[in-house]
């Protein structure tokens, strides 16, 4: 119950910081979800079980060791999309998050990219509404 | 000959990745970079073509990686289906490197490399029988195209590869969560050992959670959003290579999906109608809306996806041979008229309709290829879109659902419409008395990132741009002789190099409408293989 509790929390939060225009939430946000569904995964493989397959342990009460597999791999490959999604939260231009009068004010001279992107966001957290 | 190909079937995958991860130590502008990217690309088509030709007969080639037992192992399995996909998009992802050697683009950073990991990652997700080494290559196969999608981002404006990204990593999330489902409620996530379980309604919820994340990756409406906002923002050359590999590997899995845990029930398929049909509208009208020719392209994309997927969900022998016949019809036509569209954009820096117009007198080549591919599009005879079209509406005649044969008909005039929208204003237009003024300007906006509607001081570019025409090289590949008045050789021209590998795929389009019976044959041996999974079944799990 508590495990079915926490994956719902974590994915109603993931999914309300992913609706939010800074990226830097959108990235909390996908962190957080794929928190969810990797205790979903573990959650599939039935948490009853859970003693070692070896060094004496009852092998029909050993945990699944697949679901772990998956896990391990899903966490991998979340930490990867994580660091790409965090270099495009800092480079670049015309993020969502500007608002198009402050772009327009800023013309067409280059901002440094990584000011704009952390001004970007630090602006959206104080006009939060 | 069975036995060798099965235990070189991982090597599809394995080959380019570690090639890809050696080009990042070559030197990168090392001239063994675009010969080591060109090799390896025409090594996995050769193999793939073998592999198309071993399976061509309706053979299942399969290999438990590191020979576990059948059930536990990772199995690596090719038929007449995924084999036929593996080389047309083998085909494509070649033709489109041509491209970006031709275009000087594969010089930027890494790029070769970023190619070959994609295409790797392509081949795993086309191969493997395992959904979660499904979600582990489609996650192989983005992250390369995240690379190429910002190192190539044509107006160094990231605001829509972060939509990509964001988009892409949702949906691999929930597919993930479907997996996870799905191991909850069998027990097992081979692809195989599932045949059949879409009886369970549980098991049958779960798999649908993996449809719908597939479906987003494959641009179905209402999630098709995404794919014409980020494809347009990246390099034109990228697009053409997108367009055929990432949605086309998101609608095999739908076709793989349906085919062995739904096995063609008729609930499911229903709905998926619905949706094919609403896409194949939506993207043909919005198209209309557009203004610029590689936007109305994508558009098309859209499109061809729902022609793909009213092909499963009507889940008859002939509506899926009409469904594979299209996918391979799309990826090619669209490649071409995508790199059509770049070769435009890269020579005249722009490819909006009312930036360059006339090219009807001025390019014959680029105009001939555009028109193949056009009418290609568009269902014309003798091109291949003319079999793929047909053989679908018959198929819908045939399955009694005539009425979405007429929706398919109607839509495509709108198709033709828009076709037409590109040919009158940027083809048979109205020449620009100052062309080569225009095409200066909008090349310096384009490389200054400058968005078409953006701030800027318009006098300074158009100051930039006389002084470019001023002092224009002579084209290359005419020599200035004494005699010749420079004036003549003046001009911005579409390079051969640059319209070659779109004039090679508007070649296959015509050899696949006067040779479409080769390819009907082996869509229909595929959508045999579809139809009844035992052998595939059988070859995974050996039961």
């Amino acid at each position: 119950m508590s495990l079915a509790l926490s994956i719902g929390l974590l994915a109603a939060a993931g999914v309300f910081l992913v609706l939010q225009r800074g990226m830097i939430r959108i990235i909390f946000g996908f962190i957080l979800l794929t928190h969810a569904v990797n205790l979903l995964i573990i959650a599939a493989g039935g948490v009853a079980r859970r003693d070692a397959p070896f060094f004496g342990g009852d092998t029909s009460q050993a945990a699944d060791p697949l679901p772990q597999a998956f896990v391990l791999t899903a966490i991998v490959i979340a930490f990867a999309i994580t660091v790409v999604l965090a270099t495009l939260a800092v480079v670049g231009r015309g993020d969502d998050d500007t608002e198009a009068e402050a772009e327009a004010d800023a013309g067409s001279e280059a901002l440094d990219s990584v000011q704009d992107g952390t001004e970007g966001t630090r602006g959206k957290g104080g006009d939060l509404r | 000959m069975i036995d060798i190909l099965e235990v070189l079937l991982p090597l599809f995958v394995g080959a380019p990745l570690l090639l890809g991860g050696v080009l990042f130590v070559v030197p990168r502008l090392h001239p063994l970079q675009p010969i080591i990217g060109m090799g390896s690309l025409l090594a996995v088509l050769a193999g793939a073509i073998t592999v198309l030709i071993a399976t061509s007969n309706g053979t299942v080639v399969a290999h438990q990686v590191a020979l576990w037992p059948e059930g536990i192992a990772i199995p690596f399995v090719a038929d007449t289906f995924s084999a036929l996909i593996l080389t047309v998009a083998a085909l494509v992802a070649v033709i489109s490197f041509q491209y970006m050697l031709a275009s000087g683009e594969s010089r930027s950073p890494s790029i070769p490399a970023l190619v070959l990991i994609l295409m790797g990652g392509i081949a795993g997700a086309l191969l493997t029988a395992d959904l979660f080494n499904l979600f582990v290559f489609i996650e192989v196969m983005l992250l390369p195209s995240y690379g190429l999608l910002i190192f190539l981002s044509r107006r160094g404006d990231l605001g829509a590869s972060r939509l990509y990204v964001v988009v892409n990593l949702l949906a691999s999330t929930l597919f993930l969560a479907g997996v996870g489902l799905i191991y909850a409620v069998q027990g097992t996530v081979n692809l195989a050992a599932l045949a059949g379980a879409g009886d369970d309604p549980a098991t049958a919820i779960a798999v649908a959670v993996c449809l719908a994340a597939i479906a987003v990756k494959a641009a179905v409406f209402p999630v098709h959003g995404w794919l014409t906002r980020a494809y347009a923002s990246a390099s034109p050359a990228v697009a053409a290579l997108f367009s055929a590999l990432h949605t086309k590997v998101a609608v095999y899995v739908i076709y793989r999906i349906s085919a062995v845990v739904f096995e063609g029930e008729s609930t499911w398929m229903a709905a998926i109608l619905v949706v094919a049909s609403l896409t194949v509208v939506v993207g043909a009208f919005a198209a209309l809306g557009e203004k610029d020719m590689r936007s109305l392209l994508l558009f098309q994309i859209v499109t061809g996806i729902g022609f793909v997927l009213v092909g499963v969900a009507l889940f008859t022998p002939l509506s899926l041979t009409a469904g594979i016949v299209y996918m391979v019809h799309s990826m090619v036509v669209m490649g071409s008229l995508l790199l059509v569209a770049s070769a435009i954009e890269h020579t005249y820096g722009s490819s909006r309709l009312d930036r360059v117009a006339g090219l009807r007198t001025r390019e014959h080549l680029v105009t001939g290829v555009f028109v193949i591919g056009a009418l290609s599009l568009v269902g014309l005879p003798p091109f291949s879109g003319f079999v793929a079209k047909y053989a679908l509406v018959l198929a819908t005649a045939d399955a009694g659902v005539a009425v979405v044969g007429g929706l398919l008909i109607v839509v495509s005039l709108f198709v033709l419409m828009a076709m037409m929208k590109i040919w009158a204003e940027m083809f048979n237009g109205k020449r620009h008395p100052d062309v080569e003024l225009v095409a200066a300007e909008s090349r310096i906006r384009t490389r200054q990132g400058l968005y078409d509607g953006d701030y800027v001081d318009d006098e300074e570019i158009a100051q930039e741009a006389a002084h470019a025409v001023e002092h224009i090289d002579p084209p290359r590949g005419t020599a200035l002789t004494a005699h010749t008045d420079p004036h003549e050789h003046r001009g911005t021209r579409v390079r051969f190099s640059l319209i070659f590998p779109g004039l090679i795929l508007a070649g296959l389009t015509v050899g696949l409408g006067f040779g479409g019976e080769f390819l009907v044959q082996l869509a229909e041996q595929a959508s045999m293989g579809l139809i009844d999974t035992s052998d595939y079944v059988r070859a995974v799990i050996g039961r």
